[in-house]
């Protein structure tokens, strides 16, 4: 099982697939954007038009959306609602749940639909999902995933060099 | 949970203020923000009500610069204080590396600390997480109105496991920094340990 207190390491191979995967996915759901997150609010990988949305706070409202949405569903006695859907005037936003601890973002338009986004998500799950799986066994195994860590060697120094 | 990513030489660590309300987190928060330079900073989301109480989170991004050649980014939440929002509160704490508790040192809140305490602890352990060995700081905030308690019986009342203390004005921004820097320098120093 994989612990919330476990770290998430994010390699380079895995950090190419997912955005690879992101790529695909915003052009075969002809969203603006595309987002994946951790469900603490960190953004791992994005893809398309992300420049015009600041993704920290989207990654971290995004988490919280979620969060309050997992509660509520334990609430009713279910597991977790696994989409979630805002619609706008223009621009809509559909959340979805990968591999229990990520969050995939789409931003999109009326030149798609919700249907189509719903189908291509769907599709995208699956791969996503592998890497995703792989990444949070990595940071299962320690701080670098299995590699010697750049941070077992920090000085006090180092860190107190971050406070001048 | 800290966030390593090689692909972009980031290391994200998120840091909780807990406490009981009105005690000034969100006010820690604010002047943090106000006193960084806009390169170091994101924007500041406060999900709060229509009288400014915390209604969700408060949430900062701070870029502390880099260590080894990685950006170390703190991600810093506040909880909503006030009892009922229980729920809420816990959720704030999923993935946390590190907790600031901002105490209001005003005589007649010593009860709301100690069950603010009590809660977070209580909290903690839900996700996992055990108060006696995350990195935590506990501030004494307010010492500059009238009726407050000395400090040293505030330690004894509050302080859980020797952790560093710190007093604080938060709304002059005494002790902000410090108290920041304390569970800052914690959470890497255990980092280093993994």
């Amino acid at each position: 099982m994989i612990t919330s207190s476990a770290n998430l390491v994010l390699h380079e191979e895995d950090f190419h697939q997912l955005s690879e995967s992101l790529r695909r996915l915003r052009m075969d759901a002809n969203a603006k954007a595309v987002f994946l997150i951790d469900k603490n609010g960190q953004s791992i990988a994005t893809a398309g038009d992300v420049d015009q949305f600041d993704t920290l706070s989207l990654a971290s409202l995004a988490a919280g959306n979620v969060a309050a949405t997992d509660g509520l569903a334990k609430l009713v006695g279910e597991r977790e609602f696994s989409v979630l859907f805002h619609e706008g005037e223009q621009d809509h936003i559909h959340l979805s749940i990968v591999a229990q601890r990520g969050i995939l973002v789409v931003i999109f338009d009326d030149r798609s639909s919700l249907g189509l986004v719903r189908l291509r998500v769907k599709r995208a799950n699956a791969e996503l999902e592998k890497v995703f799986e792989s990444m949070l066994q990595k940071g299962e195994g320690g701080g670098a995933g299995g590699r010697t860590s750049p941070f077992s060697e920090i000085t006090d120094e180092d860190i107190d060099a971050l406070f001048t | 949970m800290t966030f390593i990513n090689y692909a972009s030489k980031e290391i994200n660590c998120k840091i909780v203020y807990y406490g009981p309300g009105l005690g000034g987190k969100t006010t820690n928060l604010s002047y943090i923000y106000n006193k960084t330079a806009p390169e170091a900073k994101g924007k500041m989301i406060s999900l709060a009500t229509e009288t400014d109480r915390t209604l969700f989170f408060d949430f900062l991004p701070l870029d502390l610069g880099t260590i080894r050649g990685f950006t170390t980014r703190f991600h810093l939440y506040t909880v909503p204080g006030q009892v009922f929002y229980d729920a809420s509160r816990k959720l704030i704490l999923k993935g946390v590396d590190g907790v600031v508790f901002v105490a209001d040192s005003q005589t007649e809140r010593m009860e709301a600390n100690i069950e603010s305490v009590r809660n977070l602890e209580q909290n903690l352990l839900e996700h996992g997480f055990d108060l006696a060995t995350i990195p935590y700081a506990l501030q004494f905030n307010k010492r500059d109105l009238p009726e407050v308690l000395p400090t040293d019986e505030m330690y004894r009342i509050l302080n859980y496991k020797r952790e560093p203390t710190f007093e604080a004005v938060a709304t002059g921004g005494i002790g902000v920094f410090d108290t920041l820097k304390s569970v800052a320098k914690q959470i890497l120093i255990e980092l280093r340990k993994k």
